[in-house]
């Protein structure tokens, strides 16, 4: 018995993990698309939604509910099993990346001694991160690269043209602007010395002056408009673009198989938000906190997560008032500008960096 | 005990789609399997300590050289692959090949079988970043250059090829290089 418990245990605390990530990250998402509808109205002088609940804010469960009860279409000629397994593939990829999210500094001073069987026998900390892989960046990276599939594979089995554009347009741009992300994440790397996120965060800690948005701006610039890109968000959202594309990739979508794209987008955007505060912004870092409470109390990891869900949100909210104020991109603008300027960019600072860095370490 | 059931978990997955991918005449089939087998064999090197080549697995081959892959099958529109009775010859040929894959695969079971087990207390922190690192540009510095002149060819070549020159342009080309070669 105590040892089908020693061996569970770590599978329970991991499962735990994963579900209180996952409602957190889903809630923050669901009020994305509710602050959304909210800021574009106020740009545009409208009000937005107001009508569910006080000031709306149950609107994204009524939303919930619409999409369950719709009438779920499914094409004539569309190849069933890549239909189906399209929107799946686009959630799960984006919702992967969630297990190295550093949310918070660990906590150190909580006595673990009181749980039985010894379970606690060597236990000094609780990381705040469900899983520490050493190659954090490239993890995150590589599966996002894998959701394009998602948008492709719904493109190609929705036997429809303008579905058929839309996905191959997403692929195209997905494939030239993850080059450009990776080398604006390589000055990062280099200057941190390590690929695992937490290592990254505590790289910038001491002072706001060593986060990476300072000695690293254009690689921050050069992230921040592939991250765009990435997510097929205005200025950059070609594969669904409604006046050439009906709706894109996705025209042919309804009822619960539309909301997993729609979720999926809302999730990557979370996901590039939260890179570029663990990147450049110093990830959970507050100034100044560290004189206050102890580094590793409960207090200080409650203070430095509400900090960390603050910078994603303004980077969230960087995105609404994008899309409230920039017009489309044309196709061939976006690969031009994609190759001819952005990753010239990225590669001469990564340039920069190497120089810098060999100087700096002699 | 849990990296053994993991382990034949995802090595029953890639042997599953690699079979998958051979025997779908539909291409784009064969491409999300192909995919199925890089993500599988990514499993397997996290559970054999190497997440560096991991992480540069599913990042190079299923999310980029796949996705090209995928991409133009789509604006091809291939139809399925019909068996053709013209080349009926090169089964003969494939079956030798296999033949030959196979008895390779059980040499390489048997040299592992036969190799000491040495080094048995650096296997956690040889698919290290940092040891890779320092291993491809230290010790292994001419493969890896090697590999990566080899690559540039590649990618040279292929350029090359897709540029077509139509006939004038050409000849102007090589009028052009006949010229530099008088004059030098």
């Amino acid at each position: 018995m105590e040892s089908v418990i020693k061996t569970a245990f770590p599978f329970a605390l991991f499962t735990v993990g994963v579900l209180i990530a996952f409602q957190m990250v889903l809630m923050i998402v669901a009020y994305t698309v509710l602050a959304e509808r909210k800021v574009l109205g106020w740009i545009q002088g409208r009000i937005g939604p107001n009508r569910v609940g006080p000031w709306g804010v149950l609107q994204p469960f009524a939303d919930l509910l619409k999409f369950i009860f719709k009438e779920d279409l499914v094409p004539d000629k569309s190849t069933k099993f890549v239909y189906f397994l399209a929107p799946l593939v686009a959630l799960t990829c984006a919702l992967m990346p969630m297990v190295v999210y550093p949310f918070a500094p660990a906590i150190t001073t909580i006595d673990w001694s009181f749980l039985p069987f010894g379970l606690a026998d060597g236990v000094k900390q609780l990381p705040l991160t469900i899983a520490h892989i050493d190659v954090g960046v490239l993890y995150v990276l590589g599966i996002t690269s894998v959701g394009v599939y998602g948008i492709a594979l719904a493109g190609w089995s929705s036997n429809n043209k303008y579905s058929l554009m839309g996905g191959l347009r997403s692929s195209a741009q997905m494939i030239s602007y993850e080059l450009a992300m990776g080398a604006s994440v390589l000055g990062v790397v280099m200057l941190a010395g390590t690929l695992d996120l937490t290592g990254i965060i505590s790289a910038q800690i001491r002072s706001p002056f060593r986060w990476y948005i300072i000695p690293q701006f254009i690689g921050f610039v050069v992230f921040l408009i592939a991250a765009f890109a990435e997510t097929n968000r205005v200025p950059f959202d070609l594969p669904e673009a409604e006046t050439e594309l009906v709706a894109g990739f996705h025209t042919e979508y309804s009822a619960l198989k539309f909301a997993l794209f729609f979720m999926a987008e809302y999730v990557n955007m979370f996901t590039v938000s939260v890179m570029c505060t663990v990147l450049f912004l110093g990830g959970w870092y507050v100034p100044g906190l560290s004189h206050v409470f102890a580094p590793g109390s409960i207090p200080y990891a409650l203070v430095s997560h509400i900090a960390f869900i603050g910078k994603i949100c303004a980077f969230l909210f960087f995105y609404i008032w994008v899309r409230g104020t920039l017009p489309r991109f044309r196709f061939d603008q976006l690969m031009n500008f994609g190759w001819k300027f952005l990753l010239p960019v990225a590669l001469i600072n990564v340039i920069l960096t190497i120089i810098i860095v060999y100087f700096l370490n002699r | 005990m849990a990296s053994t059931v993991f382990f034949f978990l995802f090595a029953g997955l890639a042997i599953a789609s690699a079979i998958s991918m051979v025997y779908h005449r539909n291409p784009l089939y064969g491409a999300i399997s192909l995919v199925g087998v890089f993500i599988s064999l990514s499993c397997i090197y996290i559970t054999l300590a190497a997440p560096f080549i991991a992480a540069v697995q599913v990042l190079i081959y299923a999310g980029a050289i796949m996705v090209l892959v995928v991409f133009v099958i789509m604006l091809l529109n291939l139809d399925d692959d019909k068996p053709l009775d013209r080349l009926r010859y090169l089964y003969a040929v494939g079956g030798g090949l296999g033949v030959i894959l196979l008895a390779q695969t059980f040499f390489i079971f048997y040299a592992v079988m036969k190799a000491p087990n040495h080094a048995a207390d650096q296997s956690e922190t040889v698919g290290n970043t940092l040891n890779l690192g320092s291993a491809m540009y230290t010790r292994y510095l001419l493969p890896v250059e090697i590999v990566g002149v080899m690559l540039l060819m590649a990618i040279i070549g292929a350029v090359i090829l897709v540029r077509r020159l139509n006939q004038p342009q050409l000849e102007l080309v090589v009028e052009q290089e006949h010229e530099r070669r008088h004059e030098a």
